[in-house]
């Protein structure tokens, strides 16, 4: 069985720690890490390469540092690992994205048939969980996303049944290889790499692809030329015209405060008082 | 089959990436073992490079490595509450390449010298822990990792595993830390624009300045703390020997010192405005030579932090840091070629090579400020005190005659200190520093 | 699967990409909202976009459209009576049994087709994971542009202005698709609001064939598995909320939270960082990738106000803030703030609010 994994390379915007004293939020010297999601698409795969044994081939798009996220990923066991890098795939959106994707699987594929593609449920810094379903499209495998569970995969029959998270409920579907799945966070609990491992990723040498490589046939649809959607501007938010309305703990007693506060609350909005005292008397 | 190799070093940190930088350079096989997520991740420092260090190991840093401002200025500040009494030296011959002392972001330092060591060939494992050295009777043959199959061999393990090392604990070659000989110190980050930053403390592009302060503002604790400009930001910090927190009745926290100091009149215009972007705490070794430890034994050095090479009274760190990591390396580097085993024999000329270093000697020259310090927190209160009140009578024009002014000033000293005091403040002080 | 129409030569636009719209994509009009169903019911969400659509088709001047897929036992002409209701003036209808449950081949094929037979030039679609599946096949297929996750929908000239947080949520970006049709955007549940419904409103009604049969289809729908009676924490509906964020400091600390929400008989709700701490389960997230919520009165106590969070909650009608740091972000955006120790304040707050309205009942009764 020969499985992908598409990996993306992210910064850790959940290294959020709050200063002691100010409770402020601090952000800064954030490292890069393997998009969280991701992993759980990961340990599934290397999960069906200990059954059905075969191959684990990841693929990242990205900048030169992505390597590391790669070799993580090579730690945890998998076979392969090629990045696609190139300058002219800077400014991509997931479209451009999926564009590149598909054409480096499809090259993938020709070395030995690709019979699976896992890709974790959405990016932390993205968000948008486009990206697998395009993938899925250009390469025409059946998509099946936030799935939770594979429940069984008959490697002869080309046949897989997997549970998929649905509002309200799981929708269990039956298809065939190839298929492209988003995994769901939660669903399994990453492997710890032996020493052997991390000597081996500390190693591995990382292929690296430019577009050449990548199989790209039209240049005009990876990077920026190849997205759609345009960033018109970037802001801050809007602070509200009115101020919120004060008070100091150390300046006054808290009892003062909360005193204030309730009356002020209830003298501006009657409707919540009315609303919090039907909650309490039901 | 468990891995052998030339050398192991244990820790990331600046000691660790010279080791292995130098050891890897000269074509031995050498792994690094991290226990943080990636290097850096554990490490915590004012953030002051030393070029001299650096460029014994890497001679063309400058050509990539991360710098944020090369240092003109260094101002030394004596606080009491509201003032300060200060020394600055500034000079353009600092303006004259090479730079001989740069402002740096640990971070993004940390990840640039981690490169430059997996370039030079070492392999980098992180987020791996050693657990103990392996060893036979006196010898140490490698370590094991909280990792299956985790034990790995070498011919010579470096600890460079920073001031809370265990290892050498677990392995018997010394003893606990002492909070006698450790000081707690915190610091913030501070965003600043670039153009705000070099209109306050009046500094071009990349010309940067630090300040040293010491005083009132660890309310008698043996500390001081610091200021520095990087590119758009402003490292401030400040530190105390832990056992001073610890007996200090008012049970005064690190972070409560650093507000205290933001706050200090002469300090808060210089931050207004900056965003806290970034916190952290650490831990310096600072008991001086007395606290160094055994440093080599077969098998086994110990390098940068572990060993306590720390010169406080110069707030120098990371550049004995690299020099211990370097020297080290040297000394197997040299054996190798020698083909000498590691032993303690061998290892000794590792010992002597520092002992004719800078980092020794000045080591030596200071060994006895620590307890000197330790025991005259006058330096700390009264002194800055009694020289901002100095400095305020005399440049205070007010109609009274200099005469005057001038004997109220040594009569303020004399008071408050009596004059056999002085005198002994001024022995100890020379004593401890000579 | 149809093909969708080319855009002609391509003039150079900014750093060579193309930004013109050509005319033949200029002449997509409309806007249409994807109506998501699941067994009887239709999500509330797509409701809440037929209102943000009525506005976007307002200022177009254009029609705006529901689409319904579904099987064709299944209530789609009722919905559709909702869909005027809401604001439609038409709505699509491809009925086949193939549609019968969410899949992503066939409901791709249908929504693929109808979208190039009558050329919308703005798609919204709910952010649940249907819609998600969905839209991001669709436009792949269509080779347009999707922009997920928006928190607020405008018109720029002609073109759809889709903004949404960006770098970690620290900012917000406003983004478009200029030069493709139609131009698509997801939105996540209570984001938009509830729009006013008018049952006297009419709208007419466009029926598609699918043209797919079950043997086409590869994936197979083989039983839908209903979640368990959990125990619904129904935060995104709720009128009454009280929020604790990582200033609370420890696990422990929480209990003031629900000391106070039972007062209050509110919801509780967590901050990101607070729910990855494991102190509360991830369905009582607010914030852009938990749930969004529009209370009637939000107390948020040790919340920064990071733009995370803040767009999960900054609809609420009334936001009162506790934080001991006067210059964090929330203080710029609530209506009451208390600079202080939430663990002081909690108790007390809990308290005086018991007192009060104790009063209150007394007095009614």
């Amino acid at each position: 069985m020969h499985i992908v994994v598409c990996i993306k390379q992210v910064p850790d915007s959940a290294q959020i720690r709050v200063h002691p004293v100010t409770n402020t939020i601090m952000r800064q010297g954030v490292p890069a890490i393997v998009n969280p999601y991701d992993l759980f698409a990961l340990e599934e795969a290397l999960r069906l390469k200990d059954r059905f044994g075969g191959r684990v081939t990841m693929l990242c798009m990205g900048p030169p540092q992505a390597e590391e996220a790669l070799r993580k990923c090579i730690s945890f066991g998998a076979t392969d690992a090629i990045l696609v890098t190139d300058r002219a795939f800077a400014g991509a959106d997931t479209l451009a994205t999926s564009y590149a994707l598909a054409a480096a699987i499809r090259k993938i594929g020709q070395e030995q048939v690709v019979d699976l593609v896992f890709t974790g449920k959405q990016t932390i810094d993205g968000d948008t969980a486009q990206v697998g379903p395009g993938v899925a499209k250009r390469l025409g495998m059946n998509l099946l996303t936030y799935v939770s569970r594979i429940a069984e995969v008959d490697e002869d029959a080309r046949r897989l049944k997997v549970e998929r998270r649905a509002e309200g409920g799981v929708q269990v579907l039956d298809s065939t290889l190839p298929s492209l799945i988003t995994m769901l966070e939660g669903t399994n609990e990453m492997r710890f790499a032996s020493m052997d491992d991390m000597l081996r990723a500390a190693r591995f040498p990382v292929r690296r692809w430019n577009k050449e490589d990548a199989g790209i046939e039209d240049v005009a649809r990876i990077g920026l030329k190849g997205s759609p959607t345009v960033v018109s501007k970037v802001f801050g938010p809007t602070p509200r015209s009115v101020k919120a309305d004060m008070q100091v703990v150390a300046d006054s007693s808290v009892n003062d405060v909360t005193l204030n506060l309730l009356q002020k609350l209830f003298t501006a909005h009657p409707a919540i008082e009315e609303e919090l005292v039907q909650r309490l008397s039901a | 089959m468990a891995e052998q190799f030339d050398a192991i070093v244990v820790g990331a940190g600046p000691s660790g990436n010279a080791a292995a930088y130098t050891l890897a350079k000269a074509g031995l096989k050498v792994l690094q073992i991290e226990r943080g997520e990636y290097p850096g991740s554990k490490n915590v420092q004012g953030a002051i490079l030393y070029a001299q260090a650096l460029e014994q190991i890497i001679p063309d840093f400058r050509d990539d490595a991360p710098l944020e401002r090369h240092i003109i200025e260094q101002r030394m500040w004596m606080l009491d509450e509201a003032s300060f009494v200060g020394t600055h030296y500034r000079s353009d011959d600092y303006n004259k390449p090479p730079y001989n002392r740069y402002t740096i972001i640990r971070a993004q330092f940390d990840k640039w010298f981690s490169s430059k060591v997996r370039e030079a060939g070492a392999l980098l494992i992180c987020e791996t822990t050693v657990e103990y050295l392996i060893m036979d009777g006196h010898r140490v043959r490698g370590v094991h990792c909280d990792r299956m199959g985790g034990d790995v061999f070498a011919d010579v393990v470096i600890l460079a595993d920073g001031v809370n090392s265990t290892l050498a604990r677990k392995a018997g070659f010394h003893g606990e830390l002492s909070s006698k000989n450790v000081a707690l110190a915190v610091k913030e980050i501070l965003f600043l624009p670039e153009e705000t930053i070099q209109a306050r403390f009046n500094i071009k592009e990349d010309e940067g300045v630090v300040i040293e302060l010491m005083g009132t503002v660890t309310e008698g604790m043996v500390g001081t703390g610091f200021l520095y400009t990087n590119k758009d930001s402003l490292t401030i910090g400040v530190g105390c020997m832990l056992g001073d927190f610890t007996s200090n009745p008012k049970k005064t926290t690190p972070y409560q010192l650093l507000e205290k100091l933001k706050r200090h009149p002469s300090v808060a215009p210089l931050i207004e405005g900056g965003e806290m972007k970034e916190y952290c705490a650490h831990l310096i070794p600072e008991g001086g030579f007395n606290a160094v430890p055994k440093i080599y034994g077969a098998g086994w050095m110990i390098v940068g932090d572990s060993g306590g090479f720390v010169n406080a009274a110069h707030r120098e760190g990371s550049n004995l840091a690299m020099t211990t990591g370097r020297l080290a390396a040297e000394t197997v580097i040299a054996a190798k070629a020698a083909g000498k085993p590691m032993n303690e024999r061998t290892l000794a000329a590792y010992k002597d090579a520092l002992d004719e270093s800078f980092v020794m000697k000045d080591l030596k020259k200071y060994r006895r400020l620590p307890e000197a310090l330790e025991s005259s927190p006058q330096f700390f209160t009264t002194y800055p005190e009694l020289v901002n009140r100095a400095a305020q009578t005399l440049f205070t024009v007010d109609g009274v005659d200099k005469m005057t002014k001038q004997r109220d000033v040594l009569g303020s000293f004399r008071s408050a200190r009596s004059l056999r005091g002085l005198l002994g403040d001024a022995i100890k002080l020379w004593r401890a520093t000579r | 699967m149809s093909e969708a129409p080319k855009p002609a030569a391509r003039p150079a636009g900014r750093a060579g990409r193309n930004t013109e719209l050509s005319e033949a994509l200029k002449a997509y009009k409309g806007v249409w909202v994807f109506i998501e169903h699941d067994r009887g019911h239709v999500n509330p969400v797509s409701w809440e976009l037929m209102g943000e659509g009525r506005k976007l088709a307002d200022k177009l001047q254009v029609d705006l459209a529901g689409v319904l897929m579904g099987g064709p036992d299944e209530p789609l002409d009722a919905f559709s009576k909702e869909a005027y209701a809401y604001g439609a003036d038409r709505c699509y209808f491809v009925r086949d049994p193939v549609l019968k449950g969410y899949r992503n081949e066939p409901f791709t094929k249908g929504l693929t087709d109808l979208v190039n037979k009558h050329q919308p030039e703005i798609m919204l679609l709910g952010a649940t994971t249907m819609g998600r599946d969905l839209a991001g096949s669709v436009a792949t297929t269509l080779g347009t542009g999707l922009t997920a996750d928006c928190t607020e929908l405008n018109i720029d000239g002609r073109a759809l202005a889709a903004t949404r947080p960006t770098f970690g949520g620290s900012l917000l970006c406003t983004i478009m698709t200029l030069a493709y049709r139609p131009q698509m955007a997801t939105i996540r549940p209570r984001v938009m609001q509830m729009p006013r419904r008018d049952d006297t409103r009419q709208g007419d009604a466009v029926e598609m064939a699918l043209g797919l049969i079950e043997t086409d289809i590869v994936t197979k729908l083989i039983e839908f598995i209903p979640d368990a009676n959990r125990n619904t924490v129904n935060l995104a509906y709720a009128d009454v909320i009280v929020t604790g964020g990582k200033g609370l400091k420890m696990a422990d600390n929480f209990k003031l939270i629900w000391d106070l929400a039972r007062v209050l008989g509110a919801e509780v709700g967590g901050t990101r960082p607070v729910v990855q701490a494991g102190w509360l389960p991830a369905d009582r997230q607010v914030g852009q990738t938990g749930k969004t919520v529009r209370p009637k009165l939000y107390i948020a106590a040790g919340v920064s106000g990071a733009i995370q969070h803040r767009v999960g909650m900054e609809a609420s009608d009334v936001i009162v803030a506790i934080n001991t740091d006067s210059n964090a972000p929330i203080f710029d955006f609530a209506h009451y703030g208390i600079v202080g120790n939430a663990m002081q304040v909690l108790p007390v707050l809990t308290e005086a609010f018991r007192s009060h309205l104790d009063k209150r009942i007394r007095k009614v009764a």
